[in-house]
């Protein structure tokens, strides 16, 4: 008698039936669409924006096996869009409280939990235990690295991306069709990306483009309607615009093309021009630098000297220092002349990269007396004035 | 004319406007008028040998410019350019 290796055929429980109901009377569904969730599996790499409602719909719909990568812990600031944690969930693990929130909508799903950061390292062996891969992520890195994986394992990866009020979605490296790299074959240089004085998002945003990737998921999963393949969905929010673009497979893709240059992953790091990790605040001051108590107490001692902000109006009235003048750094090279070069200068921003380069301007400029404010009005909160909010 | 739409990130490079009407026979003098109007965007659509950006695609009405005849496309009245660049999320917006 040959050995039985196969697993048991998988059945819906009277449970299920029940919680299932809506999809089980539709005929695109059924059961026969149902028990495909079921025996599906999907990695899901971001617990954040993008992740809160992929992760919600796709336990809710009844996916098998969804797998989470995520290292984060749960801060503040994301509570605005990532509606599957809660006020309760701030500084636990994103996995734990996304598993959670999950298993409470839907005890039938198993969740693997994944808490590293996705690497060139792990990348393949994570991704090659799921069916398909949904794009989460906030950074060009992953995004190259889950796009490389997906096309060397053929695996389909669910993409969407926020900024702000837009949205971009599509499916990627589904059945040999195009990828990331047909569709952008570089990241922007760093310099080049947006500050984060022109950053931020609509909490709402990645709500929108997390349903319209999880739609996608089950729709590849119960083989039914006409996936978002070969083309890229672009959503303004502020417009309330969808518009659609052809997505063609580039034959010169340097991973996907007729004549591949990257046949394993790379870093992808050194490829984004970004480092693996944010460089630690240096301990001490640098060349130029003025901590926060001290311009405190300048301030109190009466010193001669100009307090200038160079952070945005709309960030100025969440919080400022009184005594500090605001001059916007895009403003600053038209504004220079309400400056004397003869004073001497201290500039602030929120965390001391944009004052940075404001020192650095005001130097071309002929300025010598000019320091910048460690840390910028986050340290000086720390240090400071505890009662100056953080953003 | 041919209506050209910004996308956010570059529209503070625009004169902050979402489109701009502008005349051309192609898509490169369209964008060419474009970023006469607005040099500062030049930089940001362009790399110093002058092509356009790798990050940045431009369709003609629903159709990439890549598959059309780049630069050199013909831009008729009525005609759509969209310039829509890579966006990854929040991370590496340095501060």
């Amino acid at each position: 008698m040959p050995v039985e290796t196969q697993a048991p055929p998988v059945t819906l429980s009277k449970e299920e039936i029940l919680r299932y109901s809506r999809h089980l009377i539709m005929p695109e569904v059924g059961m026969e669409g149902q028990l495909k969730l079921k025996r599906a599996s999907v990695l899901l790499v971001g617990a954040g924006g993008l992740g809160a409602p992929l992760g919600l719909y796709l336990a809710a719909a009844g996916i098998g096996r969804i797998g989470l990568v995520d290292f984060d812990v749960v801060d503040f600031t994301n509570l605005q869009r990532q509606v599957i944690h809660g006020t309760k969930d701030v500084g636990r693990k994103k996995l734990d409280s996304a598993a959670e929130s999950m298993l409470d909508i839907n005890p039938n799903v198993v969740i693997d939990r994944h808490e590293v950061a996705l690497t060139s390292e792990n990348a393949l062996d994570i991704i090659r235990n799921y069916d398909f891969v949904v794009d989460g992520t906030d950074n060009f890195p992953t995004r190259y690295l889950i796009n490389d994986a997906c096309v060397l394992l053929k695996k389909p990866n669910v993409y969407g991306s926020i900024f702000r009020f837009d949205g971009q979605a599509t499916i990627l490296a589904h059945e040999g069709g195009p990828c990331y790299r047909c569709l952008y074959p570089e990241p922007p240089p760093p310099g080049l990306v947006p500050s984060c004085a022109e950053g931020g998002v609509l909490g709402i945003l990645p709500g929108a483009i997390g349903i319209i990737q999880a739609t996608e998921t089950v729709k590849l999963i119960l083989g039914v309607g006409e996936p978002l393949v070969g083309r890229l969905l672009l959503y303004d929010a502020l417009a309330m615009r969808f518009r659609e673009f052809k997505l063609h497979k580039d034959p010169e893709c340097p991973i996907c093309g007729e004549h591949p240059t990257i046949k394993e992953l790379i870093d992808y790091h050194q490829f984004c021009g970004v480092p693996a990790h944010e460089p630690e605040p240096a301990p001490g001051l640098k060349e130029g630098e003025i901590d926060p108590t001290e311009v405190r107490a300048k301030i109190d001692r009466g010193d001669r000297f100009v307090l200038i902000d160079v952070r945005e109006p709309h960030e100025y009235q969440i919080c400022n220092i009184p005594f500090a003048k605001l001059i916007p750094l895009g403003e600053l090279p038209a504004r220079v002349n309400e400056l004397n070069s003869a004073d001497e200068i201290v500039a602030h921003c929120k965390s001391g990269m944009r004052s940075a380069k404001a020192v650095e301007f005001l130097k071309q400029a002929g300025f010598r007396k000019v320091k910048n404010m460690k840390g910028g009005i986050l340290l000086w909160s720390d240090k400071v004035d505890p009662s100056v909010p953080k953003y | 004319m041919a209506k050209v739409l910004i996308p956010t990130p570059l529209r503070q490079y625009a004169g902050k406007q979402d489109s701009v009407e502008l005349n051309g026979g192609t898509v490169g003098e369209v964008l060419s008028s474009l970023t006469g109007q607005y040099a500062e965007l030049r930089r940001h659509l362009y790399n110093d040998e002058g092509k356009l950006r790798s990050f940045v695609n431009v369709y003609l009405n629903d159709e990439d410019i890549r598959y059309l005849g780049r630069d050199a496309t013909p831009v008729k009245e009525g005609d759509t350019i969209s310039i829509v660049p890579s966006i990854a999320g929040g991370r590496f917006h340095a501060g």
